[in-house]
């Protein structure tokens, strides 16, 4: 799948915070359908590179580009239309909305009518948000979630909760979704579940997946490229067989000098 | 008769002004208390240019311009203070724009063509009971279908979670001065209509406990809820009122029973009447 060119493609991304340097030197390319991860200890600096990527921050030095589009000065919304979305490690859904107002705000950027035309409830209007509602539902059944859409999204389970911001994730119609821990509190089955959603929606949408998982039976079943980071370095890079016998990846896990134990 | 009109009528004006301030506060989250401020620079401007440079024409046109004039001088109030305000959050917004309430008011004072510290005197009675129930009507047309299309749904959705916001493609800055210009016009229309029906304006009309009340009347109506402001609007400005009716002691403690009124709804419900629902005429049910 690597013959294209990448669509996302991290050249020398350094983020420091005064002076901790979070991410050094990463280099990364994801190309389109490929369903990548990024693992590492706490620390590590995954989020924070999740965090450049969608613009949050912008890397002291590197550069970020998205479809050969360079995304530095490039406002975090306006990413999101270019088409990078994400999910957040501790959940951040419009908790005081429905379900169905979750997904329908994350239409936002494809809304076709204007300003005028929602306040004066034109036909055009009625039709945008009729043609939205209908998608919106739909999206909303593939997760299993059509028959929650009028519940507040503060209530709904936590995995629900989970497949909920994914969904809405969805909504905005991306060309490479990031995950970041979806599979934090989650029980075996639920884990299991999400193996197969996550399939199903790379194969679905026909998009690119990276994820940011601790679970590691998740992350080596799914996972055609993994990426390894470690005090903001990128140690290693493989499949998850590689991984699993890299000494520098059992190294930062697990620590240093204990040969014989392994 | 006048007395009931004369409450009738100020229960309309704050109708249009809780809702505006609704937008800026309830809807897109955004903290302000110098709400009067933009109430009372539509005031003024409306009135100086139907006393100073009116048109010769009819009475209702020469209106229907002074509240154009009311809605774009606040809102260029609004954009002014919102540029550089809006960058802040929280607690620091609302301490700017109270500071922003103040310097409104002190510039009216200062300022002797509009008659400064004596007041606007000689302002023509050009609106009525009815100028001001239709404006509170269409204005709460607008919130409520604001409210409905992917607009309003934008501006809510900063008030839910910035940063989930933005990652959804909602432009957080222009989202939020587009909220807080429209919320200070629409003030500057209320302005317009008190300036029209008192047909006397002073600066201390427009001074902080004015903006705390309109807060109030957002908060006890429910942030977000068009059908919340209406209502919080006109019990807040009933309430004192029949209290005074009731008479005796009770009048006299009037303003004591009131505060009181108000802190035992905020502990009973302190999302305010409506949290952010409304109140559904045709079908039940709904978030």
């Amino acid at each position: 799948m690597s013959n294209t060119l990448p669509l996302l493609d991290l050249e020398h991304v350094t983020m420091k915070f005064g002076g901790l340097t979070a991410v050094s030197d990463v280099c990364i390319k994801v190309f389109p359908h490929d369903l990548v991860a990024v693992i590492g200890p706490n620390g590590a600096g995954k989020t924070t590179l999740f965090n450049t990527i969608t613009g949050i921050y912008t890397p002291t030095t590197g550069c970020v580009r998205f479809n050969q589009n360079d995304l530095k000065n490039t406002k975090s919304s306006a990413i999101t239309e270019l088409g990078i979305a994400r999910t957040f490690q501790n959940i951040r859904l419009f908790k005081n909305l429905s379900v169905l107002d979750n997904i329908k705000l994350a239409k936002h950027t494809r809304i076709k009518y204007g300003f005028w035309a929602g306040i004066l409830r034109s036909k055009k209007f009625i039709e945008e948000e009729k043609k939205i509602e209908l998608e919106c539902i739909e999206l909303l059944k593939l997760f299993g979630l059509a028959e929650k859409k009028d519940f507040y999204a503060k209530n709904l389970a936590y995995g629900q909760q989970r497949k909920l911001e994914m969904a809405r994730a969805l909504a905005t119609g991306p060309k490479l979704l990031l995950l970041d821990e979806p599979a934090a509190g989650m029980n075996p089955t639920e884990t299991k579940d999400l193996t197969e959603l996550i399939h199903l929606i790379r194969d679905q949408f026909n998009i690119a997946i990276i994820l940011i998982e601790h679970d590691m039976k998740l992350v080596m079943e799914i996972a055609e490229k993994i990426f390894v980071l470690d005090y903001g370095h990128l140690i290693a890079v493989g499949s998850a067989s590689e991984i699993q016998n890299n000494k520098r990846v059992i190294e930062a896990y697990l620590g240093a000098d204990i040969e014989g134990v392994l | 008769m006048d007395y009931y009109l004369q409450t009738l009528l100020i229960a309309g004006i704050f109708i249009t002004l809780t809702l505006s301030l609704n937008l800026i506060n309830g809807f897109c989250g955004q903290f302000s208390l110098g709400h009067a401020g933009f109430w009372g620079a539509g005031a003024y401007a409306s009135a100086v240019y139907t006393v100073f440079y009116a048109l010769p024409v009819p009475g209702p046109i020469n209106m229907l311009i002074a509240i154009v004039v009311g809605f774009i001088a606040a809102a260029i109030c609004g954009l002014i203070i919102g540029v550089p305000c809006l960058r802040l959050k929280g607690d620091y917004l609302a301490i700017a724009t109270l500071g922003f309430g103040e310097i409104v008011r002190i510039t009216i004072m200062m300022t002797e063509k509009v008659g400064g510290p004596r007041g606007f005197i000689n302002i023509p009675h050009l609106a009525n009971i009815f100028w001001v129930y239709a404006v509170a009507a269409i204005i709460t047309l607008f919130m409520f279908n604001l409210k409905r299309s992917a607009f309003g749904r934008a501006i809510i959705s900063i008030r839910e979670d910035e940063i989930a916001a933005e990652n959804m493609g909602v432009n957080l800055f222009k989202s939020k001065l587009f909220s807080f210009t429209i919320g200070a016009g629409i003030a500057g229309i209320a302005g317009a209509l008190f300036a029209h029906t008192q047909q006397f304006l002073h600066p201390s009309n427009f001074n902080f406990m004015w903006s705390v009340i309109i807060l109030v009347m957002v908060i006890l109506g429910g942030q977000g809820s068009v059908t919340g402001s209406v209502i919080g609007a006109v019990v807040l400005t009933l309430v004192p009122e029949i209290l005074r009716y009731i008479g005796g002691t009770i009048a006299e403690w009037r303003m004591t029973i009131f505060p009181i009124l108000l802190i035992i709804l905020m502990l009973i419900r302190p999302q305010g009447l409506f949290g952010a629902h409304e109140l559904h005429f045709k079908k039940s049910g709904g978030a």
